[in-house]
């Protein structure tokens, strides 16, 4: 198992340098120069000169790649274009703010979307089994933006449960020690500030895991249908085992593989593909900052955030791949 | 050995799957006895209903499509069929246990055989130590022969054979000492020489401590050397009932006496091995005479009429056959056995 994860993080340097190499030249066919982005379209042409070569942008695409690779091996992300600030400084209170939320969203989706796939599997073609995958089916095919917004409609501005974006109170924000705001209240003990921080996740949480959610309980059912029909699971009730237990016991250990599959899939998506709802919310997270940084050509920003948010995909598939052997003895890593 | 008491009776069992095409009596109106510590066949060829005969005695048919649809199944005098499925769960695997065909699946891969085994005792020693437990569980592992037991108790069914697989499988299926054991085809994946070895396991075991065995299968091989009574089964109905050495000696009806010919025989060199003409008929397509007539040698005008009954041609050897009839009389019956000879 050592080896292996040995071996699977050096096969992750060609991947990551790909993905650099491929951002590195994607963002440089946008039109656009920054310098006159950061000008302005008033700036005379001297001054936009000048703030190319300041920016280095005049060099060749090889030297700035390859001084580029060269700060990430120092651990030097680069620096912001438009703020001035190293990327490594920036980025993190951002990426918090989508890892809070993603882990949230995916919270909910996996709790709810693996007891729906495994209940609608346990009562096939019950009720429960034909709502649940109606739904899950309407879960996978609904606009994000259309349900963020319907959200907003209906328990921020209608019922005002809810606040409708943001993550904190702006009039009484939380002083951030780790970003991650639900950590940070319990560390200073403010349990008024947790609650508040809840409920602004509620509604882009829940449209965030509303797809991860469907997709999961989907997986889970058709997974959970086969192994159902297991010779095992007749033994585990001719011993006389409870039916809840053949199935959470039994049954979901050998049904669990694909669905794990799907959900370190799926964590990836929500890290890097959450730009909509953090817009619709106008959640502060890595999304946000990305698109932002887009719209500047802010360069290092870009290539940086990518990176970043590649780099916690490839790991969280990792540790699927590492869980799969923790699950299954047949499986061997060596 | 006719004293001893009956342990599980089936009366009048019915078994339907309702499917799209329509509904299909597997197990038709089937009566048998086990008696204590007897050893039972149940014999007949695929799809006859001796599966589902015994999962419905488990209560275990797979539902939908499959329900119990009549009779009773009485075991020590009560209707396990008028029990909750709590009450059911706490029969399973401790007075009535049950192993299966197919030792490679029938474990779960994910859990020690050590976790199964003491899954299987927990769920009905509730008293035990976790200590108590261990130690009955290897105890049962070396009584089913199985070396250095304690290492087994950590691994995974994948590391072993599908002998001792079935191995673990009948030492799970004892631990709580059942009085029924319910065999549903134990050797058949198995090779011969294991085989041998888990039906001679199965016969000690009996032996010592006295559990009833109903051992289903479809090799009449393994009945003549495991079983005390045969019950023959065809087309989810039971067409004969006899101890072991009666059906051999003396087999009655024509199925039976197919069977028992087309085992193969080492002393008689025959060109081809006989074998009876025709399939088993689908469930429920045959609804007026003998579900045999149209596969039977001896098969005359009523059999495609009326449809016969278990009619009892001794003590304890009874028939579906009209040449058993008294009505058709006796003649007519030795006038066909001697045709068919």
């Amino acid at each position: 198992m050592f080896n292996y994860t040995i071996k699977r993080l050096l096969q992750l340097i060609p991947v990551l340098l790909g993905m650099t190499f491929l951002v590195f030249m994607l963002i440089r066919a946008i039109p656009g120069n920054p310098a006159q982005v950061i000008l302005g379209q008033q700036a005379t042409k001297e001054a936009v000169e000048a703030l190319t070569i300041k920016l280095g942008l005049d060099q060749p695409w090889y030297t700035q790649y390859f001084s580029y690779l060269g700060g990430i091996l120092k651990g030097d992300l680069g620096e912001s274009m438009r703020t001035r600030l190293p990327v490594a400084d920036e980025v993190w209170p951002y990426l918090a703010a989508t890892l809070e939320l993603a882990l949230f969203a995916m919270i909910i989706a996996v709790v709810v979307g693996i007891n729906a796939g495994i209940i609608s599997a346990w009562f096939q073609n019950s009720w429960f089994d034909y709502s649940a995958m109606v739904l899950a089916l309407v879960g996978v095919s609904m606009p994000i933006f259309w349900l963020g917004l319907m959200g907003q409609w209906a328990f921020a501005i209608e019922l005002q449960w809810l606040p409708t974006t943001g993550r904190e109170n702006v009039r009484d924000p939380v002083s951030a020690i780790t970003n991650l705001y639900i950590i940070d209240t319990l560390i200073q003990g403010r349990f008024d500030q947790l609650w508040v921080v809840i409920k602004h996740l509620i509604l882009p949480g829940l449209a965030l895991a509303t797809i991860p959610m469907a997709i999961i309980a989907r997986m889970t059912r058709s997974s959970m249908l086969e192994v159902m029909r297991s010779d095992y699971i007749r033994t585990a009730r001719a011993k006389g085992q409870k039916m809840f237990w053949v199935v959470y016991k039994h049954a979901l250990k050998n049904a669990i593989i694909p669905v794990l599959t799907v959900i370190g899939l799926q964590i990836g998506l929500l890290l890097g593909g959450a730009i909509l709802t953090e817009t619709i919310f106008a959640w502060p997270g890595i999304g946000r900052y990305i698109y932002d940084a887009i719209n500047f050509r802010d360069y290092p920003v870009i290539q940086s955030g990518i990176l970043i948010v590649a780099f916690i995909f490839v790991m969280i598939n990792l540790i699927v791949d590492l869980l799969y052997g923790l699950i299954d003895p047949r499986i061997k890593y060596d | 050995m006719n004293e001893r008491k009956k342990l599980l009776e089936v009366n009048d069992l019915q078994t339907t799957f309702f499917t799209d095409s329509g509904e299909i009596p597997a197990v038709d109106h089937v009566d048998f006895y086990v008696r204590e510590g007897e050893v039972l066949g149940i014999v007949g060829e695929s799809g006859c209903g001796k599966s589902v005969t015994s999962l419905s005695i488990m209560q275990l048919v797979p539902s939908p499509p499959g329900k119990i649809t009549g009779g009773e199944i009485l075991f020590e005098g009560q209707d396990l069929l008028k029990k909750t499925e709590k009450e059911m769960r706490e029969i399973r695997g401790n007075d009535v246990a049950m192993i299966f065909q197919e030792p490679m699946t029938s474990l779960n891969p994910l859990f020690t055989i050590g976790n199964q085994m003491s899954e299987a005792i927990s769920l009905h020693q509730k008293k035990w130590s976790k200590k108590q437990i261990k130690e009955r569980a290897i105890e049962m592992l070396k009584l089913v022969g199985l070396p250095r037991s304690e290492e087994i108790m950590k691994e995974y069914p994948h590391q072993l054979s599908g002998g001792m697989r079935q191995r673990v499988m009948i030492a799970m299926a004892l631990v709580c000492d059942p009085k029924v054991l319910i065999a549903d085809e134990p050797t058949t994946a198995l090779d011969v020489t294991i085989q041998a070895q888990i039906l001679k396991l199965m016969r000690d075991l009996n032996e010592r401590m006295n559990t009833a065995i109903l051992l289903i299968t479809h090799d009449l091989g393994v009945v003549a050397e495991t079983c005390e009574r045969v019950v023959v089964m065809y087309a989810g109905q039971v067409i004969e009932e006899a101890p072991t050495e009666e059906i051999f000696e003396n087999p009655c009806h024509p199925y039976t006496r197919g069977l028992i010919q087309s085992v193969p025989d080492m002393r008689d060199k025959k060109d081809r091995l006989y074998s009876i003409p025709g399939n088993v008929p689908k469930p429920g397509s045959i609804d007026k005479g003998c579900r045999f007539a149209a596969r039977c040698e001896s098969a005359f005008s009523r059999c495609w009429i009326e449809t016969p009954e278990l009619y009892r041609n001794s003590e304890n050897h009874q028939t579906r056959c009209f040449l058993y009839d008294e009505q058709e009389g006796v003649t007519n019956a030795n006038e066909q056995t001697t045709v068919k000879s």
